[in-house]
């Protein structure tokens, strides 16, 4: 299976790869067309990984002023919260309209060859394959008698602790060391785990900012943040612009002067948040930045956020440095400064919900392992991790091996972008590179460049991520994934760009 | 000296404040359990913990399934199977796993309802379900009716993030607690004169503490209200597999169904497999909303509290397995009658009457009589007493807002039947001993 189509719910049989897979995939694609012809109701949603972001504009009636209308008698709606309504209206970005589109004509190389091919999504499918074979090799008894000995345990223990096992924690703080580079050790006692990098950022952000409250974060920065951060806790986001000119890198002069802006416009800048390596950029911050970095936010008596997610997929020479081996051998108060982490982007397992806040303030800890009530890890999800976390040797089997063939189709990719007259921006990690299409805009802003983003995605059948998604200020810039393609894919994408960049040639 | 330790960066309100409710009497005996945890051999005059509701009566049934089952724990398809499912953070939730839950719940219902899986959106936990429908549906500031006594838990589930209040309608021990039409409109008017908008009334049926049901009368003057006020009704049914003796439980379910899903677009039913399937761990709840908009909205918020896939893929097997699920719902409820029993019997032998009751795993104890000073603090320092000199974790009324002191909740179902039996003798010993105390009072004066 080279790009993995939605079959989730449907391959759930003993069948093999074949059988598993191409006759359910046939029968979906035939399904599919047949309900596009006769369409009368809205499409079915075709389950898939990416579809956690989806807006769900087709299935509630666009009459959303029902709920604020009290009409006659029996027959009124009950009204639902501002934030309710908030979430039904809100317009959805190229990001996510774009998303949707791809699963709704995915691209197989069989059964829908002239689908869209999905380059939005952040999902490494590179190295799945070292995980499940050591699931293969390791799980089958192990998880049975992992899980019934907790639940033997259990007869006898108190309730589980929320914010994970310990266990866990231990096995974490190795692998988060481990995949590192092994310059920093972690502290399991600081951890608190969480279903997933999302829950986690949105409670830290709770700890860290009232409503109204903004965080400063360089741009751009990953779409999710809006709708993480924003929903639920009344946070505002202010990007802090980076520029072409500057590799995308954060200038600590642009970050004074939005600072000293919000400050002006009466709003209380709480914390910074940078994500590093960098999405949708790719870039790994300087030591000397994050140095200065922890000046400012000292000096403005803020808090730091580091969403480090990416940390293990890098490739290429430079080294990721986290913001912790600063704290490490630089003398700075440790108490304002959080990391976040998470198993769906350096494992591949978005689906098993494992994320991590990582904080040196006791107070956050105590406040954050409360919060973990809300989103703790599943019990045999965390059995199966203690056990694959801790096999050091595999893990630096994995680490090695994923890097390689991350480094190569980045090579390839941007190789191939290069052909078409594309620059990227350099990048050392990640999932993506970030394409320079500026000189195919018809007009130089952020109308030229959706008009752009709209005919690759239509009539290239590609979904790539407009920089506008990502507030970036330069337009012309998209973000292209390539981790769910293999090699004898490229050729296609670039053929399927070269389509539409020929009519869009600027002058 | 570290750079820029002064008064350090602030938190927020929410971090700092106590709305998570967990310094409460509820919360801290489960810490003395933590510090002298009682154990036959190692331990045996440690803390008994009966403070947690949970359901280890039905554990073997579980194993005895994984064991016959051994493909539940794995990803049987091969390596593509496990590709898929570790790629799988859709919230719309796994199909068959939903398919799975929504028949799980209809079995224990009797088959007397219909759950659309369509309608199921998955959280991880009763917990974060509960919460995610107060997002839903109130505002910060606005109010959720609540009758009286009520989980601790709720005190964080509905007010710590939201901000939005419960407002408590208290119920009395003269008609077994029972909630009645009057006091919710007496309730609901207080509250609107208070300036507070009602949004909802949130039912836990079967009851935590009490471990009652709702008769089918009361859950039509419910609907009535809501209706009537325009508010919605979440209905946290959490406890509904583990009804052990009748009266037969009635979901809202049922009387929505009755009414042909007439003016039912405010109803939201909440449950897990925490208790009935006796899996706190596995993390996983579900709302069930007869409101498509709530469906929608939900789900999108869910993206905060997902369910692990793997989990979704090992239960959706096991909870569409009929056989399976009929045997252990029947088995489960005999042993919990049988506990229940145990118990109640128990505590009449050393002189304690319980509430009447017919679920959960847990019953309503009244030590009214053995309060020195029937109040709060009497009622507290009873509790005190019985935490270290019987060394038992009983949960006072209080931290459950009852409007009555002396009440306590016991839970009977997280022990071993041996550790139960301790833990009644210990309670004989402790009445004899507060009944000679209250003697001797009156002798010396």
């Amino acid at each position: 299976m080279r790009i993995i189509v939605p079959l989730q719910g449907i391959v759930q049989g003993r069948g093999g790869l074949i059988l598993g897979s191409l006759i359910p995939c046939a029968l979906l694609y035939f399904l599919q067309f047949y309900l596009k012809r006769n369409r009368s109701s809205p499409p079915p949603h075709s389950p898939s990984e990416s579809s956690a972001n989806l807006p769900e504009l087709a299935e509630i009636p666009r009459s959303t002023s029902r709920s604020t209308l009290s009409t006659r008698g029996s027959l009124r709606p009950v009204p639902v919260s501002s934030r309710a309504i908030a979430i039904s209206k809100s317009r959805d970005s190229a990001y996510y309209t774009g998303l949707k589109k791809s699963l709704e004509d995915p691209y197989h190389p069989t059964y829908n060859p002239d689908g869209i091919i999905q380059l939005g999504l952040a999902e490494n499918q590179l190295s799945l394959d070292i995980i499940g074979d050591w699931i293969t090799a390791n799980l089958q008894k192990s998880l049975l008698g992992e899980m019934r000995g907790d639940l033997n345990i259990r007869g006898l223990a108190t309730y589980e602790p929320f914010d994970g096992l310990w266990d866990l924690k231990v096995a974490m703080a190795g692998f988060m060391s481990q995949i590192m580079g092994g310059s920093v050790s972690f502290n399991p006692a600081q951890i608190i785990l969480t279903a997933g990098a999302t829950p986690a950022v949105e409670a830290l952000s709770f700890c860290l900012a009232d409503p109204g409250n903004a965080f400063l974060v360089p741009s751009p920065y990953y779409p999710g943040f809006d709708r993480d951060i924003k929903l639920r806790t009344g946070v505002e986001l202010i990007p802090v612009q980076c520029r072409s000119s500057n590799k995308f890198n954060l200038s600590i002069a642009a970050l004074e002067r939005e600072y000293k802006q919000a400050k002006k416009r009466g709003i209380k800048v709480r914390a910074v948040l940078f994500t590093n390596p960098s999405n949708p950029v790719g870039g790994l911050m300087h030591r000397e930045t994050l140095y200065d970095l922890l000046n400012f936010v000292t000096e403005k008596n803020l808090h730091l956020i580091s969403d480090e997610v990416y940390a293990g997929s890098i490739y290429g020479t430079e080294e990721f440095v986290s913001i912790a081996e600063l704290l490490d051998t630089e003398d700075f108060d440790k108490n304002r400064v959080h990391i976040i982490y998470g198993l769906s982007k350096d494992l591949s397992l978005p689906g098993f919900r494992v994320g991590v806040i990582y904080s040196y303030n006791e107070n956050v800890i105590a406040a954050a392992s409360k919060l973990a009530r809300f989103c703790a890890i599943s019990l045999p999800t965390q059995c199966l991790l203690v056990s694959m976390l801790s096999d050091t040797k595999f893990i630096e089997e994995y680490i090695k091996a994923n890097r390689e063939r991350l480094g190569k189709m980045y090579a390839l990719f941007t190789e191939g972008l290069k052909q078409l007259d594309i620059e990227c921006c350099k990048s050392s990690g990640g999932f993506y590179c970030w394409a320079d299409m500026s000189k195919f805009l018809q007009s130089y802003g952020v109308k030229g460049e959706l008009e752009l983003w709209e005919n690759i995605l239509n009539v290239a059948k590609v979904n790539i991520t407009p920089g506008s998604s990502c507030h970036c200020i330069e337009p012309g810039w998209f973000r292209c994934c390539f981790t769910t393609l293999t090699e004898s894919d490229i050729p296609l994408v670039m053929k399927r760009f070269s389509k539409v960049l020929k009519g869009h040639k600027a002058s | 000296m570290a750079r820029g330790i002064g008064l350090g960066a602030p938190l927020s309100k929410i971090a700092v404040s106590k709305a998570h409710g967990e310094d409460s009497p509820y919360f801290a005996g489960w810490k003395a359990y933590d510090e002298d945890p009682y154990d036959p051999v190692a331990n045996p005059t440690g803390v008994i913990q009966m403070g947690l509701a949970e359901n280890q009566v039905s554990f073997d049934l579980l194993e005895d399934y994984l064991e016959q089952h051994p493909e539940t724990a794995s990803w049987s398809s091969g390596i593509s199977g496990f590709k898929e499912n570790a790629l799988f953070q859709d919230y719309h939730g796994l199909q068959s796993f939903r398919k799975a839950m929504a028949s799980f719940m209809e079995q224990i219902r009797g088959k007397r309802v219909k759950f659309n899986p369509d309608r199921m959106v998955l959280t991880a936990g009763a917990t974060a379900a509960n919460e995610l429908l107060t997002f839903i549906l109130a505002d910060p500031g606005d109010a959720v009716l609540v009758p009286t006594p009520y989980y601790p838990g709720f005190d964080r589930d509905l007010q710590w993030r939201t901000g939005v209040k419960i407002f408590p309608v208290h119920c009395h021990s003269s008609n077994g607690f029972q909630l009645t039409l009057h006091s919710l409109q007496s309730a609901y008017s207080i509250a609107e004169a208070s300036n507070l908008r009602v949004k909802a009334l949130l039912i836990t049926n079967p009851s935590n503490p009490l471990g009652t049901t709702m008769p089918r009368s009361l859950l039509e003057d419910i609907l009535n209200f809501i209706s009537q006020k325009n508010i919605h009704l979440i209905s946290d049914e959490i406890y509904s597999g583990s009804v052990f003796s009748s009266p037969e439980f009635i979901s809202v379910a049922e009387v929505v169904e009755t009414r042909q899903h007439k003016n039912c677009d405010g109803v939201h039913i909440v449950y897990s497999l925490s208790k009935d399937l006796g899996l706190p761990g596995f993390r996983v709840g579900t709302i069930y909303s007869y409101n498509d908009r709530v469906v929608t909205t939900a789900r999108r918020m869910s993206s905060f509290s997902l369910v692990s896939s793997q989990t979704q893929k090992m239960l959706a097997s096991m909870l569409s397995d009929e056989e399976f699920t009929v045997k252990y719902i029947k088995t489960n409820r005999e042993r919990l009658r049988r506990r229940h029993g145990y118990i109640v019997e128990g505590l009449k032998d050393a002189g304690i009457e319980c509430l009447e009751g017919n679920a959960g795993l847990f019953c309503w104890m009244n030590l009214t009589q053995m309060l020195e000073e029937k109040s709060m603090e009497g009622e507290l320092r009873l509790w005190k007493m019985i935490l270290s000199e019987v060394k038992l974790n009983v949960s006072p009324g209080s931290s459950c807002y009852c409007a009555e002191p002396g009440w306590f909740r016991v839970c009977f179902a997280n022990m071993t039947e041996e550790t139960l039996e301790v833990a009644l003798r210990r309670t004989k010993v402790f009445v004899e001993k507060i009944k000679g105390r209250k003697t001797n009072v009156i002798f010396r004066s």
